[in-house]
């Protein structure tokens, strides 16, 4: 219970209490280094209960699923709350260093803990609304911090960021109440019992796609990326930070939630549709990545492209799924025990899946901690030298030689240099995507990763490697005058050792990742495994019996669907929703 | 009355369609709210539409006695308005601020932070 709630209460009191606290940056900033600690020893500690496979649910209320408000963790969710606490943490850190007083006056403090504890929220949620809930919570922050400051170019891209993510949620609210209309419930493990067991999913198919909609304006895939490249780089970095850590894996991770545990019956479907969308993703943002001459943009475009790589680790999955679905008709494999084979090509659709969603899980992780150190490197670029403009930077390596060497361990780790992180999950996906046939997608990923490298490569030369432009002069920019001349909690030289600690700690963690590759990869293969076969996760949400034998005896919000309650076991997909009615308010019901 | 209720959605939804397709920003977001409304009725109305028949519990009854109309629905919309409430509320200032600092709300003459 205490482990499930804290990732979620500890940044929330403590942002109330920053919130209390908000004429004392010093104080906030403290407290907030405080609650970020708090949040990764929570968070390990739930990394801990669930890696053996163990799934923890909780009911928030009182009430049994599937009333109550489920908040459920396995194995995908604790190491995504892992993810947001160590971002949580860098964050904080390096907010100390940069984060001017005025900000800190005006709620950088309390919003950056309301967005964490929001996303532990998103990725703990048991039930659809609830997600949703969350996902508002998060965005409300987001739409805050990104205006924060008020330039006017926050607020050209916070109009962008807004309205395309206000859409989402309305396609998300629809997609609700359909399923809700449908299936009579809203919580994960139900919904996949009721969904398998209607007799014509068509109308859940197209709610499915709603949400997929919905979960892709979030995760910035093809074609709804567009407010990404707009607004990422308009913040201070540090937010741009925060946000490419955790903004666009909640999405990513809804999409791996909802299309494993609910739309199994639309794999075949769902699977080459989410490839292509995962090879234009991946293709486009890295086009224009290419084309673009200013730091922050680069690496905003490159997180679009990113995406692209996490969903063609789900696609591939879904895809192989689909395969063995029609192979043996049950669907029900457990792919952690699928055995990498001698020869490399033979297909092996049950190893596909592994790999693929495995690769993404990792995939995940990584890019959540690159893309947060590379943010967090052109926040100390821009703190030297008052501007994030390629053209107008250079010579960084002699004046700042181990910011070049944490950066180019950061970028090298992106493009996928073998023994650093995004290599393991690059081979992962790619080996994913041969054992499964896919050839299309391995080339396409393949050429990405090239332009990946130029487009980092291109930040090397420009920012770290040639002289300083003569036009420029030795002088800093009078914007960094503007931008840094204001009052902060550190002197310059204490903050920048601050934000450097930042970067060193998030390149150890980062360089251990890509060290330490194996054991990770076995949890993730098993974290895949829990959800191509989430049997596990349904029993432990729903308890002995989803038909509430011990449901309160007030009145309890009676689902709509009819349910043949008469029985007292676990009713499988194959036998008890076989007799279940459509839709029907009227229709009668036989509760005990 | 749930074809009235359905066909509004429609109108809403295919309204608020339309405004998001404007260029001024404040049409968007009146855009935006009129898909927030449709999509609170499309809940509630897929959810079933029971007339008269208040789900409460008779004092010899351990449930409502069927049929009964649904409470979760409105539990949902009455969620969902409170959010759409404050997100609303934090637009239209945005709209504000915006036309403020950049002196227009067309939005084809926000582009300075694209390209």
């Amino acid at each position: 219970m205490l482990l499930l709630t804290l990732p979620i209460l500890i940044p929330l009191t403590s942002s109330a209490a920053c919130l209390i606290l908000f004429r004392q940056p010093r104080a906030q900033a403290a407290l907030a280094l405080a609650s970020a600690l708090g949040l990764v020893v929570a968070a390990v500690a739930l990394l801990v209960a669930v890696h053996d496979g163990a799934v923890i649910a909780t009911q928030i209320g009182g009430w049994d699923a599937p009333f109550g408000i489920t908040i459920v963790a396995d194995r995908l969710a604790a190491i995504l709350v892992v993810l947001a606490s160590v971002a949580a943490l860098a964050t904080t850190i390096a907010s100390i260093g940069v984060t001017d007083c005025e900000r800190a006056r005006h709620g950088h403090y309390p919003l950056m803990l309301a967005l964490f504890s929001a996303v532990c929220g998103a990725f703990l949620a048991g039930d659809l609304f609830n997600l949703y809930v969350w996902f508002e919570a998060l965005l409300l922050s987001s739409f805050v911090l990104v205006t924060l400051g008020g330039e006017r170019s926050q607020l050209e891209g916070a109009v962008k960021y807004v309205t395309l993510n206000l859409l989402s949620s309305v396609f998300f609210l629809a997609a609700v109440g359909l399923l809700y209309g449908i299936t009579g419930t809203l919580n994960f493990a139900h919904l996949a019992l009721r969904i398998d067991g209607l007799t014509d999913p068509t109308m859940a198919t197209a709610a499915g796609m709603l949400l997929l909609c919905a979960f892709a304006v979030k995760a910035a895939a093809f074609p709804y990326f567009f407010w990404l490249p707009a607004s990422y780089h308009t913040p201070p970095p540090v937010v741009s930070a925060m946000f490419a850590a955790v903004l666009t894996k909640v999405g990513v991770y809804a999409l791996i939630r909802t299309s494993t545990l609910l739309f199994d019956h639309a794999w075949p479907m769902l699977g080459p549709g989410l490839l292509v969308i995962a090879g234009l993703t991946m293709a486009i943002g890295v086009l224009g990545a290419a084309s673009q001459m200013e730091f922050r943009r680069i690496l905003a475009f490159h997180s679009v492209s990113q995406v692209g790589y996490m969903l063609m680790g789900l696609a591939i999955a879904l895809t192989c799924m689909a395969m063995l679905q029609t192979e043996d008709s049950g669907g029900t494999l457990h792919a952690s025990e699928a055995a990498i084979p001698e020869r490399i090509l033979g297909l092996d659709p049950a190893l596909g899946a592994s790999l693929g969603l495995a690769g993404a899980i990792y995939f995940i992780v990584h890019h959540g901690l690159v893309k947060m150190n590379l943010f967090l490197i052109s926040a100390a670029v821009l703190q030297r030298e008052g501007t994030t403009d390629l053209k107008r930077l250079g010579g960084l390596l002699k004046v700042a030689p181990s910011l070049a060497v944490m950066f180019l361990i950061a970028s090298l780790a992106l493009a996928g240099i073998p023994i650093l992180s995004g290599f393991w999950a690059k081979l992962s996906l790619v080996y994913g995507a041969l054992v499964a046939g896919l050839w299309p997608i391995v080339a396409t990923a393949l050429a990405v990763s090239i332009l990946t490298l130029f487009s980092m490569i291109k930040i090397w030369i420009e920012a770290f490697w040639k002289d300083l432009p003569e036009t420029r002069g030795n002088v800093r920019e009078v914007d960094a005058v503007a931008a840094w001349g204001v009052p902060r909690l550190l002197s310059d030289t204490a903050a920048r050792r601050v934000l450097f600690s930042a970067i060193l700690g998030l390149n150890i963690v980062i360089v251990a990742i890509g060290l330490f590759a194996g054991p990770i990869f076995s949890y993730t293969r098993t974290a895949a495994a829990d959800l191509l076969n989430p049997q596990t996760y349904i029993d432990t949400v729903l308890g002995h019996d989803p038909l509430l034998p011990n449901a309160p005896a007030s009145p309890a919000p009676v689902p709509d669907v009819s349910d043949d309650a008469g029985d007292s076991e676990v009713p499988t997909p194959a036998t008890a929703r076989s007799e279940d009615d459509d839709v029907d308010v009227n229709s009668e019901t036989n509760l005990p | 009355m749930t074809l009235l209720v359905a066909l509004s959605v429609g109108v809403l939804f295919a309204a608020g369609a339309y405004m998001l397709m404007r260029r001024s920003f404040v049409k968007i977001v009146i855009g935006l709210a009129l898909l927030g409304h449709a999509a609170n009725l499309l809940i509630y109305v897929s959810a079933g539409l029971v007339k008269g028949r208040p789900p409460l519990v008779d004092p010899t009854a351990t449930v409502p006695a069927l049929p009964h109309a649904d409470p979760l629905p409105a539990a949902l919309i009455l969620t969902a308005i409170v959010i759409s409430f404050a997100v609303m509320s934090f637009t239209i200032v945005l709209i504000k601020r915006a036309y403020q600092d950049i002196g227009t709300d067309d939005l084809d003459r926000m582009q300075s932070t694209e390209m």
